[in-house]
C-alpha cells in the first residue's frame, strides 16, 4: 500500500515534470529588489485585471537580474529583468553573445535616496560636501594628502549643525541602494574638492576609492538590507540617521522625516522635477525574442506603461514610484509598446 | 601530603582537612547551581520575550477591518438579457456598485478630490471579492444588499491603533477628513473586525489587506512532501547499509566521516550545489517546491542518516542474534525485526530533520524561492515559495500592514514547527522500548 503510494506520487511528479517542460504560460521577470515592489503591484493588477497567469516575480538584484536574463533565449530564461540602473555595455555585449539579441529598455521612473531622522529630533538641511565628511573613509587633509576621517560629531563637520555624535544606519555593500548613494551622494561631495576632481584624470582607482568609501570605525551602521528595521531603530534613536529608499520615508513620514539635501527636501515633486540631487533611474528590460512565445508580455509592459499604473496619480506612485515628465512618459510608452530594440549603452 | 607542615603540631587528621574545605566547597557548589539556574532563567526570558513580542506584534493580523456598505445590484447593469452565463455577471464593474454604495453614505462629498480619498476607504480588491460572491449566488443580482466590504490596509491600521491620530495631519497617512469618515461610520456601526480568513485562503499580495499565507503554506507543504519521500527512503536505506552490511573498511569510514561532516556543512553550500547541478545541469524549473525538495533532500539526508544509524545501534544484538538463530536470514532478520524496532526513532530523527528544513531559507535563496508569487501552487513543478522565505519578503515590504502579517506568517510558522517536534516526542514515547 506504502510502497504504491510512493511509486505513484513520484511518476505523478515525472509526469508534471515534463508538462512543465514543454512550455510556459508564465512570464518569469527577475532582478532589483529596488523594482521588485512595483514590478510586483503591476503583475498583480496584470494577473487580476487580464485572463493570463499572474507573472512571477523573482528578487535577484540588479546584476544578478541581468546575469540570469543574458544566459540565453529560452523557457528556462526569464522573459524581463528589473534594474534600478542602466544596463551596462559589458552586460550588453554578454547578451548579444548568448544570442540576446534585441532587447527593449524601458525606464519606468525614479527613485529618491533619503537620509532621514526620527521626527522627535531636529530636521538637518545637510549638503553633499557634508555628507562627504561624515561619511567617507579619508578626507583631504588640506595640505595635498588624505587622513582618516577625524569627524566624530555633525558639528566638526559643520559648525551650523548640533554636538550630535554622527551615526548612520545605512545599507551594505550589496545593496544597489548603498552603490546609489556612494555614487550619487558621495562622489557628489567629493567633487566638490578641487584637488580630488583633478585626481579623477589623473588615478581613476584612487578617485573612486576616496569618493565611494565609507568609514568603517563606528560612525556608519551596516542595518542589512531591510529597510523596515532601519526605520524602526530611528524611532528609537532620536540621535542618528538612515539612508533609505524614498518609499519607505513615505509611508513612514509619521516616524521619521527626510533631510534636505542642498537645501532640498525629498518629495514627491522635487525627485520628479530632478532637483532632489539623490535619485536614480529605474529599469526594466524585455526579451523581444519571447514576445510571441510566452503569452502576456506585451500586455504587461502595456499594463505598467500605462498612466493608471506609473501616471502621477497611478498605482505605482501610491508604492512610492515617482514618475517620469508627461512628455519622457508618452515617448517610453510608445517605444515600449513597439519593442523598439535598445542599441549598445555607453 | 606536605610530611614537614605536621612536625612538631598536632598530627593532622584527615577529617580536619575535609571539615575545613567543606564549607568553601559547598559554597562553591551554591555557585554552580546558581549559575545554572540563572543560565535557564536567562534563555527562558529570551524565549518569553521573543514569544510576547512576535504574538503581540502579529495578534491583530488574525483581524481584518470591514465596512459595512448597502450595496446595490441592478439587473440591467449586470446581466441585462437575463441568462445567468457566468460570463456575462463576471464582466460586470463591480467596483463602481461598491463607490455607487460608498458615495450614498456621504451625499455631501462631491469635489473629485474628496471622492478619490472616499475610494481609498476600500481594498482595491473589494470588487473581485465581491464578483466572487455574486458568482457564488446569481440571486442577489436585482437587490440591494448590506454588504461587508474589505476596508484598504491604511483604514485597517488605523482602526488597529497602530496609525498615531494625534500627529500632525502631514506626518500620516491618513488625513483628518479619512479619520473623520471613519469615525462616523464606526459611530453608525459600520465598521468591524471580523476574523481574517482571507490571510488563511489567500497568496501573497502587494495590498496587505490581501495578502494571505495559503500560497506559502502550499508551496511549504508540496517541499516538506517531497523531501520526506525521497529523504526517508534513501536515507534509511543508507543507514542500514552502513550499520548492519557495509564491511568495516577503510571505505566505509570514509563514508562515515564524510556524512559526519555533511551535517555541519552550512546550508546556502546546499543551495549553490543546487543551482549548479539541479538547475544548471539537470535543467530543473527554477522557483518550484521540486528543485528545493532536491535541495533540501541533500540538507536533511545525513541528519536522516545519522539519526537513523543511531537508532539502529541501539536495538540489542540478542535481537538479531535470535531471528538468525531460528532461521531467519540477514534480509528477513532487519526487515522483520530489527527495523520495526528501530523505527520509532527513525522517525523521530527524520521529522527534526523535516523541522530544521521547514524552517531553512539560506538554500533557497539561490534557486530562485525569493519570488512574488500571487497564484496557490497545485503541484511539484508550479512556482512556489515558502514560509520562512514569505516571511523575509513580507518584513522587506514598506507598507505598514506587513508588520503585523509578518508576525502572523512567524505565529503560524512557529505553531507548525511545535507540532511538528510534539509529533516527534509523541513517537517516542508511544513506540519507544527500552532494554
Amino acid at each position: 500500500m506504502k510502497k504504491t503510494m510512493i511509486a505513484a506520487a513520484v511518476s505523478l511528479a515525472a509526469a508534471t515534470v515534463s508538462a512543465q517542460a514543454m512550455a510556459r504560460d508564465t512570464i518569469n521577470i527577475v532582478g532589483s529588489s529596488t523594482v521588485f515592489p512595483f514590478s510586483t503591484a503591476v503583475a498583480e493588477t496584470f494577473g487580476r485585471t487580464t485572463d493570463f497567469n499572474t507573472p512571477k516575480v523573482e528578487s535577484t538584484g540588479s546584476g544578478g537580474g541581468l546575469k540570469l536574463f543574458c544566459a540565453g533565449v529560452g523557457v528556462d530564461h526569464p522573459d524581463i529583468t528589473n534594474a534600478s540602473r542602466r544596463m551596462k555595455s559589458s552586460e550588453f555585449d554578454k547578451c548579444q553573445e548568448a544570442g540576446v539579441k534585441e532587447i527593449t529598455e524601458v525606464k519606468v521612473g525614479f527613485d529618491g535616496i533619503s537620509i532621514a531622522n526620527a521626527k522627535t529630533s531636529g530636521q538637518y538641511d545637510l549638503t553633499l560636501r557634508d555628507i562627504f565628511l561624515a561619511l567617507a573613509k579619508d578626507i583631504p587633509d588640506g595640505e595635498g594628502g588624505y587622513m582618516p576621517n577625524p569627524n566624530k560629531t555633525w558639528n566638526d563637520v559643520n559648525p551650523d549643525y548640533p554636538e550630535t555624535k554622527i551615526e548612520v544606519l545605512g545599507p551594505p555593500p550589496t545593496s544597489g541602494t548603498r552603490d546609489a548613494f556612494a555614487e550619487l551622494a558621495m562622489e557628489g561631495g567629493c567633487k566638490t574638492f578641487p584637488e580630488i576632481k583633478a585626481l579623477k584624470k589623473e588615478d581613476k582607482k584612487k578617485y573612486k576609492a576616496i569618493c565611494h568609501g565609507i568609514r568603517e570605525d563606528g560612525a556608519y551602521v551596516e542595518a542589512g538590507e531591510n529597510d523596515n528595521l532601519i526605520v524602526q531603530k530611528l524611532a528609537a534613536n532620536p540621535a542618528a540617521l538612515g539612508i533609505f529608499g524614498f518609499s519607505f520615508l513615505d509611508q513612514n513620514s509619521d516616524k521619521v522625516q527626510g533631510s534636505k539635501i542642498q537645501g532640498i527636501e525629498p518629495t514627491y515633486d522635487s525627485i520628479a522635477d530632478g532637483s532632489y540631487p539623490v535619485s536614480r533611474s529605474l529599469y526594466f528590460y524585455v526579451k523581444n525574442a519571447h514576445v510571441g512565445t510566452i503569452p502576456g508580455i506585451e500586455e504587461y509592459v502595456e499594463e505598467f506603461t500605462s498612466d493608471k499604473a506609473w501616471g502621477p496619480d497611478g498605482y505605482l506612485a501610491d508604492k512610492g514610484l515617482i514618475s517620469l515628465p508627461d512628455t519622457d512618459r508618452k515617448a517610453v510608452a510608445e517605444a515600449a509598446s513597439s519593442l523598439t530594440p535598445m542599441s549598445k549603452p555607453e | 601530603m606536605n610530611s614537614e607542615a605536621g612536625e612538631g603540631a598536632r598530627p593532622r587528621r584527615t577529617i580536619d582537612v575535609v571539615n575545613a574545605s567543606l564549607k568553601r566547597r559547598y559554597a562553591k557548589e551554591r555557585r554552580f547551581r546558581r549559575l545554572g539556574a540563572t543560565a535557564v532563567a536567562l534563555g527562558l526570558a529570551f524565549v518569553v520575550l521573543l514569544f510576547a513580542d512576535i504574538i503581540l506584534k502579529g495578534y491583530t493580523a488574525f483581524q481584518q477591518t470591514y465596512i459595512q456598505i448597502p450595496v446595490s445590484f441592478p439587473a440591467e447593469a449586470i446581466d441585462p438579457e437575463g441568462t445567468r452565463d457566468p460570463e456575462v455577471i463576471g464582466d460586470a464593474n463591480y467596483m463602481a456598485f461598491i463607490r455607487e454604495g460608498l458615495r450614498g453614505l456621504f451625499p455631501e462629498v462631491t469635489q473629485r478630490r474628496d471622492k478619490r480619498q472616499l475610494k481609498g476607504l476600500i481594498s482595491v480588491g473589494a470588487a473581485q471579492l465581491v464578483r466572487e460572491r455574486v458568482l457564488a449566488d446569481p440571486s442577489l443580482i436585482g437587490s440591494t444588499q448590506a454588504l461587508w466590504i474589505l476596508a484598504d490596509d491604511d483604514i485597517d491600521m488605523l482602526v488597529k491603533g497602530h496609525i498615531d491620530r494625534h500627529a500632525p495631519e502631514g506626518a500620516r497617512r491618513v488625513s483628518d477628513q479619512v479619520i473623520g469618515w471613519v469615525d462616523r461610520l464606526e459611530a453608525q456601526g459600520r465598521v468591524a473586525k471580523r476574523f481574517n480568513t482571507i490571510f488563511f485562503t489567500h497568496g501573497t499580495s502587494r495590498e496587505p489587506e490581501l495578502a494571505g499565507i495559503a500560497g506559502a503554506l502550499m508551496g511549504s507543504f508540496y517541499t516538506l512532501l517531497l523531501t520526506l519521500i525521497l529523504s526517508f527512503p534513501i536515507g534509511v536505506g543508507a543507514a542500514i547499509y552502513l550499520e548492519e552490511f557495509a564491511p568495516k573498511n577503510r571505505w566505509t569510514d570514509l563514508i562515515e566521516v564524510n556524512i559526519n561532516n555533511l551535517a555541519a556543512v552550512p546550508s546556502i553550500v546546499f543551495g549553490l550545489l543546487g543551482l549548479a547541478v539541479f538547475i544548471g545541469f539537470f535543467g530543473v524549473p527554477r522557483s518550484t517546491p521540486l528543485v528545493a525538495a532536491l535541495v533540501l533532500t541533500l540538507m536533511t539526508l545525513p541528519t536522516v542518516i545519522i539519526s537513523s544509524r543511531a537508532a539502529l545501534k541501539s536495538v540489542p544484538p540478542s535481537i538479531r542474534e535470535a531471528a538468525l538463530g531460528v532461521g531467519a536470514s540477514p534480509l528477513q532478520t532487519q526487515l522483520h525485526h530489527v527495523l520495526p524496532l528501530a523505527m520509532p526513532g527513525m522517525l523521530t530523527g527524520t521529522i527534526l530533520g523535516m523541522a530544521q528544513a521547514l524552517g531553512e531559507t539560506a538554500p533557497l535563496l539561490m534557486i530562485g524561492m525569493i519570488a512574488f508569487i500571487v497564484d496557490i501552487p497545485g503541484g511539484f513543478t508550479d512556482s512556489a515559495t515558502v514560509l520562512p522565505v514569505q516571511i523575509f519578503l513580507w518584513a522587506d515590504s514598506p507598507e505598514r500592514g506587513f508588520v503585523e502579517r509578518t508576525s502572523a506568517a512567524i505565529i503560524v510558522l512557529l505553531a507548525f514547527l511545535f507540532v511538528m517536534n510534539l509529533a516527534a516526542v509523541l513517537l517516542r514515547r508511544r513506540f519507544e522500548r527500552r532494554w
